[in-house]
């Protein structure tokens, strides 16, 4: 009888005891232990992805107990394409799930903020809008604009301190993270990913222009947000940080 | 079936070495003796970024040898027509010196284990890997190089020796091959093999590109050695003398340092690839 990939598949993520059946070491003798090169190939590599992708979490619970919840997850969700640079995605709600991690509330929310700078560092690159383009439409035509972002782009929206936490976690030296909500803005000026703490009310006009409001309704979601919400200050740190691919009046 | 006479690689017949991004500066600067650099397709199937242009830079003063380690060629199941798009991509914009991938699966109902698992030498997988392989060649519109594993146990149910298996693909299909030199001495070690004599069995003449890389030292159930292609060090003694027995029957080919984990610093690598050169420079043209 023929070994299915079925059943080497099933053995090397089951983590059974025994090689499957038909194995041998070439002179005779079951595969025994040799089986277990391929099973730790597998764990080994998928471990490293995630420990190279989620730094802070694993910083944050420490290297053994990261090993252990990378070892869960990957048999739970094994990648599903060969581009390992972004394994991972379901990492964030995994760890919020896991029982042993309950009682840390915010890890999910900084796993999130990992794998958004990971999706960033490989998106698409885009020719930034500059200031001068902006200021010379006129008010009128401005306000009734629509923004395209680069695709580099991501905005994290957390209730906790995700960013202070994640510079606590990854830079030797920062101070204790101060008990607020933070949303993170991610943007890609040239190569490495920035992060942004938004001012109140940012993250409401990027996730309005993010579903094609125009301009001067995302100013007013924005408001409805936070009052002393400022659009001049919002739209420099936009265009500093290279975010706005494109502006174009809306029909 | 492509055209025989077709060349399946246009590298150099020299010293390369696997690209890691942390290279990059020294390569730029001063990459002798290394001729040409191989990248792992996958790490260069995002959308842009820095991966994207280093590689359309290196791309300009370096041949570059892209290497597939996702394709699963070796797989029961078809191949995920997503992931071949995304090579023919990658190959149609980079126009690459040369394509190559393995013999082994990776890839079972859509889970992707991250590793090059080992096949049975059979009638059926035969036909599926040469049905695997057309469908490769047609669409990249190229011919492609296939690389013998490392392997680190045997299936009953196998009617091949692998350089016969091999063979028999290459014929069927007119890829060429890939000679990992390590693997040859990290399996025949493995499995109770003479590595020479495997080097005699296989077809040199279809050999497109060489690979050689480093490996670490295990024992089995039975304090057999069992050696691990690990590429994490420099190449093995024995693995050199193997390299200077196959060059005496085959020939200058390109020649490939893989170092992939505990990545050395460029001067330690750049000094393997001069030991390769040295190598070459043996061989009469």
């Amino acid at each position: 009888m023929s070994l299915t990939q079925t059943r080497f598949h099933d053995a090397l993520l089951t983590g059974a005891q025994l090689a499957p059946d038909g194995l041998s070491d070439g002179q005779g003798r079951p595969a025994g232990r040799r089986f277990d090169v391929y099973r730790n190939n597998v764990a080994v590599s998928l471990t490293e992805a995630l420990e190279q992708g989620f730094p802070a979490v694993r910083n944050l619970i420490g290297p053994d107990r990261f090993k252990s919840m990378a070892g869960r997850f990957l048999r739970q969700h094994p990648p599903e394409t060969p581009m390992i640079m972004h394994y991972g995605a379901a990492f964030p709600a995994f760890l919020e799930a896991a029982e042993p991690l309950a009682h840390i509330g915010y890890l999910g929310d900084v796993a999130r903020l990992e794998q958004a700078q990971r999706e960033a560092y490989h998106a698409a690159d885009a020719t930034p809008v500059d200031a001068a383009a902006l200021s010379a439409l006129p008010p009128d035509d401005l306000v009734r604009s629509l923004v395209r972002f680069a695709p580099a782009l991501r905005l994290i929206r957390s209730a906790w301190p995700v960013l202070a936490i994640w510079r606590y976690a990854t830079e030797p030296g920062t101070p204790k993270p101060a008990a607020i909500a933070q949303d993170v803005l991610i943007t890609r000026p040239d190569f490495d990913p920035e992060l942004t703490d938004l001012p109140q009310g940012g993250a409401s006009f990027v996730t309005a222009l993010m579903n094609n409001s125009t301009l001067s309704a995302a100013l007013d979601t924005a408001l409805s947000d936070a009052p002393d919400f400022d659009l001049q200050n919002m739209l420099g740190l936009l265009l500093q940080r290279q975010a706005i691919a494109a502006i174009t009046p809306s029909e | 079936m492509l055209d025989n006479t077709r060349p399946c690689s246009h590298l150099p017949a020299a010293p390369g070495v696997g690209y890691k991004p942390q290279h990059f500066a020294d390569i730029i600067a001063d990459a002798r003796p290394v001729e040409w650099l191989e990248i792992h397709a996958e790490n260069y199937m995002g959308d842009g970024g820095r991966p994207l242009a280093q590689l359309r830079h290196l791309s300009e003063r370096f041949a570059v040898s892209v290497h597939g380690v996702g394709l699963s060629i070796g797989g029961e199941g078809r191949l995920d027509p997503d992931h071949l798009s995304r090579l023919r991509h990658l190959c149609d914009w980079l126009q690459p010196a040369s394509f190559s991938e393995h013999l082994a699966w990776s890839t079972h109902d859509s889970h992707f284990l991250n590793d090059l698992l080992p096949l049975p030498y059979t009638q059926a997988t035969l036909t599926r890997i040469v049905d695997h392989i057309d469908e490769v060649q047609e669409t990249l519109g190229r011919p492609m190089l296939l690389e013998n594993p490392s392997s680190y146990l045997a299936f009953d149910e196998s009617t091949y020796a692998e350089p016969e298996f091999l063979s028999e693909i290459a014929r069927r299909t007119g890829c060429g091959l890939l000679l990992d030199v390590n693997n040859v001495f990290v399996s025949a070690t493995n499995l109770g093999l003479d590595p020479r004599a495997y080097i005699d069995a296989f077809p040199l003449e279809r050999v497109g590109e060489i690979h050689l890389g480093g490996h670490d030292e295990d024992q089995d159930d039975h304090g057999a050695p069992l050696l691990i292609d690990s590429h994490g060090q420099e190449v093995a003694d024995p693995v050199w003398a193997l390299l200077d027995y196959t060059l005496d029957r085959m020939g200058k080919r390109p020649l490939l340092i893989e170092w992939d984990a505990n990545v050395p610093d460029w001067p330690v690598l750049a000094a393997e690839a001069q030991r390769a050169a040295d190598a070459l420079a043996k061989v009469p043209a």
